[in-house]
């Protein structure tokens, strides 16, 4: 380990795409709240891991902050009510995944009075221990506001050695998002307090706030709240170079510390921690508010909306309801994205709800679309190689997966993907490769499976065998000693003469 | 609403093959209008006839292998080849040269490989290969620049030669072509003459040959609007013209006499020309940053071989095909380390 710290000099990344921000467009205006929806859908699963058991049920009253979801382990994140209303059902509805699926959600009717339920804040979170605060922030149902919900319990337990940095990650590199600019614009105090925070829970000395390096004004904002809040000890704001993918965890670290998250380990072994400055601004609502994770900001964007902005949205309000609160639909939109264009996923309906990793809502006319066809082959230009951040080469793991060489392709370091889209933005031959990457991921996946279930099979298969030799040589043992015991002829006339009183004795019965 | 599911990225696309080979074409439009202005119309013919034969024979294989004609057409890929095969031929070579090289670099060496993506060698160069292989007295005859000759042949003239093999009267073709350049040198060292000797021949100019030099520079300039437009890395042809400068150098400093100059080398031939439009082929090149280079050092150091030992004067051509061959494994052993993966900086 070096002494060098996050910050201390910037450092850039291999590869990456400087894209068009798009940004300010959704930044004219402040950040507004949508009026109540007729009906908020709670999924119940809203992070990476696995459902809580649902303590409410259809046709009961709840009250705004109310827990729907019970708290398991850290990858059991419960949900929370984000109005107050009467649950209607509990039913599948639209989601984003997967593609085109539904999932398990909570119809809530809200009653229009906001009724909060009993708040508990963790005030003294100054001299809370780590844990106490992990378990506060849990019981808050926080996941990353990122994008990818992982849950922040999750991220922040464990018995890592020697944890001296959280990054806040600011740099929002996808073009049109613009979520995070605009929270740091509107609420950097609780960005910063939330940085602290998490720095207490996890027992770093230290925040660092990433911002990319178009941000002027939100620096300005930054550094005043940090000296209001006089932490320009432990506080620190770096700007790192506006090259997508530099909000990507892996590629935000080696941007600050120029080195590199092993590829079989977690940004703890290098001694960092990875926030979204979203879940920053939310741990501290949970923690001095006591207000649980129920709304974030949403970018209503791209050019098929008419008014694009950043709505303060609940949880569970379906998307097309923030798009006729942003002025609706302009145009013939043909694509609706959640999240940016480079690394989005495209949403079948705008019945789809809001959940805590929502940072957009993109809306693409038919001029702005990538095409789906057609795509011609690869030929080799070596564009995707020059713009990869984890080095591979994508062309190559392109060919090994269309010729279902999969084990190859892991050999080419496939699992090391980051899905970041620089590859199949600058193809000439518009070959999809994101999709051939996922598919050759989900591939080694299953056949992981697939081997540990043979292996077990085997296992079983060796087992019962083993079983029948070892009986097959009991028996035959047995057999030789009853063989061995005739062979001598007074043992024999013993064993004929002890038969026969035997079936004398059961003839009798 | 419903809305379309596709994969990420969702904009479009910012590059397409068709627009990267336009891209190839109009960068070399200087080096033909210089090509005209030193050696005639020529030029014009082979690469009317190459391309037509070019895409004919891909229209046709693109039937018969039952692929979308309209979408392999539109993205160029044959007219690059055929005028990239062209611009090796000798302005007056008969028209059947450009219809059995165009066989082979399209019909053999692109799509009896699997077409646009697969082709192990670079189409034109195969092509070349085969006719200078087969035709080395056609391939040889060159027109004299225009301040050497008694007169450029004009359209007719030119047409006429090229169709009929035959020269009008007053003009005969010892007087208007004769051998490049390269073949001069070639000769004469063979005969024990010494460099500075043999470049007295009106036929040398400053660096080059007299009009292959301009060429060479309009090439070279065409390849830098290649470079501005990012259609290719400067690794490969930086690698080809250092490499030929670090290796003819000192021989040349050694021995003045018997070893053209490096700028020499440079200006000769094809080298400008492979260095940014051929040696940067990318199905047949490498694709690696550490392989272009690799690539391109291979191909200027088979380059001075051939011209040095080889049977041929230029040995462009023979060396990106040997080095194509050496493509696949140079890539492999030139993978960069993935990100995360065993270097000392990553900690724990």
């Amino acid at each position: 380990m070096d002494d060098l710290l996050p910050g201390d000099r910037i450092h850039g990344f291999p590869g990456g795409l400087k894209l068009e921000h798009h940004k300010a467009v959704a930044c004219e205006r402040p950040v507004a709240r949508p009026p109540m929806p007729e009906r908020l859908f709670i999924q119940v699963v809203q992070h990476q891991g696995e459902s809580g058991r649902i303590v409410v049920e259809p046709g009961e009253w709840v009250a705004k902050g109310q827990a729907l979801t019970a708290a398991g382990d850290d990858f059991i994140v419960p949900e929370h009510t984000p109005s107050s209303g009467t649950i209607e059902a509990i039913t599948d509805h639209p989601a984003a995944f997967p593609p085109g699926g539904t999932q398990q959600a909570i119809v809530l009717v809200p009653d229009g009075r906001d009724e909060w339920t009993e708040r508990n804040p963790l005030s003294d979170w100054r001299n809370a221990s780590g844990t106490a605060i992990v378990d506060h922030l849990h019981r808050a149902g926080m996941a990353g506001l990122g994008g990818a919900m992982f849950p922040t319990a999750a991220k922040l337990r464990g018995d890592w050695p020697g944890i001296h940095s959280v990054i806040l990650n600011g740099a929002e590199c996808e073009p049109w998002i613009a979520c995070d600019e605009m929270l740091m614009r509107e609420r950097p105090r609780d960005v910063i307090e939330g940085g602290l925070i998490l720095a207490r829970a996890a027992g770093a000395e230290r925040v660092v706030i990433a911002i990319e390096d178009r941000m002027g004004a939100v620096e300005a904002k930054l550094r005043e709240a940090r000296r209001e809040l006089d932490a320009e000890r432990n506080v620190r704001i770096r700007k790192v170079f506006t090259v997508y993918p530099e909000g990507g965890e892996r590629q935000i670290i080696q941007a600050l510390t120029g080195r590199e998250v092993p590829h079989d380990g977690l940004p703890q072994d290098l001694g960092v921690i990875v926030h979204n400055v979203g879940t920053a601004a939310t741990a501290r609502d949970a923690v001095v508010e006591g207000r649980p994770l129920i709304e974030r900001i949403v970018t209503v964007t791209g050019p098929g909306i008419a008014e694009p902005r950043n709505l303060l949205a609940l949880v569970g309000t379906p998307f097309n309801h923030l798009v006729e609160t942003a002025g609706g639909y302009r145009g013939e939109v043909t694509r609706l994205i959640l999240g940016g264009p480079m690394s989005g996923t495209a949403l079948a309906s705008d019945e789809i709800p809001v959940t805590k990793g929502s940072n957009c809502v993109l809306a693409l006319t038919d001029n702005e679309t990538a095409p789906t066809q057609p795509t011609l082959p690869c030929i080799n230009c070596g564009e995707c190689v020059r713009v990869c951040p984890a080095r591979l080469l994508p062309q190559t793991l392109f060919r090994l997966i269309e010729a279902e060489n999969y084990d190859a392709a892991a050999d080419y370091d496939l699992p090391d993907c980051i899905e970041c889209g620089c590859c199949a933005a600058v193809c000439p031959s518009h070959i999809p490769l994101v999709d051939y990457y996922k598919h050759g991921k989900d591939e080694l996946t299953r056949r992981r499976l697939d081997r540990r279930r043979a292996a077990l099979a085997k296992r079983r298969y060796e087992a019962r065998e083993e079983r029948l030799r070892r009986e097959k040589e009991e028996r035959q043992a047995r057999r030789k000693e009853r063989e061995e015991k005739l062979k001598r002829p007074e043992e024999a006339q013993d064993e004929i003469q002890a038969a026969i009183e035997r079936a004398k004795r059961n003839k009798k019965t | 609403m419903k809305f379309e599911l596709a994969g990420a990225p969702h904009q479009p696309p910012a590059a397409s093959v068709g627009g990267v080979m336009r891209q190839v074409l109009y960068a070399l439009v200087p080096a033909v209008v210089a090509h005209v202005w030193f050696f005639g119309y020529g030029i014009l013919f082979q690469i009317a006839l190459a391309v037509a034969f070019a895409v004919g024979l891909e229209a046709a294989m693109l039937k018969l292998r039952d692929r979308p004609i309209r979408l392999f057409l539109s993205d160029y890929s044959a007219v690059v080849t055929g005028v990239l095969f062209a611009l090796c031929m000798p302005p007056l070579a008969p028209w059947w040269i450009a219809a059995i090289g165009m066989l082979f670099a399209i019909v053999i060496a692109k799509h009896l490989y699997g077409g646009l993506g697969y082709n192990l060698f670079n189409p034109a160069m195969v092509g070349f290969a085969a006719v200078i292989i087969a035709f080395p007295l056609e391939l040889s005859q060159w027109v004299l620049p225009r301040s050497l000759s008694p007169g450029l042949p004009g359209l007719l003239e030119t047409a006429q030669a090229i169709f009929t093999g035959h020269l009008p009267a007053k003009l005969n073709w010892d007087a208007v072509t004769g051998a490049t350049p390269l073949d001069e040198l070639r000769t004469g060292v063979r005969e024990n003459l010494l460099v500075t000797e043999i470049r007295n021949a009106p036929i040398f100019g400053d660096f080059g040959g007299r009009g292959w030099e301009w060429i060479a520079n309009f090439y070279a300039l065409g390849g830098i609007y290649l470079l501005w437009k990012r259609v290719i890395s400067w690794h490969v042809p930086v690698a080809v013209l250092a490499t030929t400068i670090i290796v003819s150098a000192p021989l040349w400093l050694l021995g003045p006499d018997t070893n053209p100059s490096p700028l020499q080398h440079i200006f000769s031939g094809a080298l400008v020309l492979g260095a940014f439009f051929i040696a940067t082929d990318p199905v047949s090149g490498c694709s690696t940053l550490r392989g272009k280079l690799l690539f391109g050092a291979g191909v200027a150091i088979l380059t001075l071989v051939i011209r040095r030992w080889g049977g041929y004067p230029d040995g462009v051509a023979f060396a990106i095909l040997l080095m194509n061959m050496t493509a696949p494994l140079v890539d492999r052993l030139t993978r960069p380390r993935t990100y995360g993966h065993g270097n000392s900086s990553s900690g724990s």
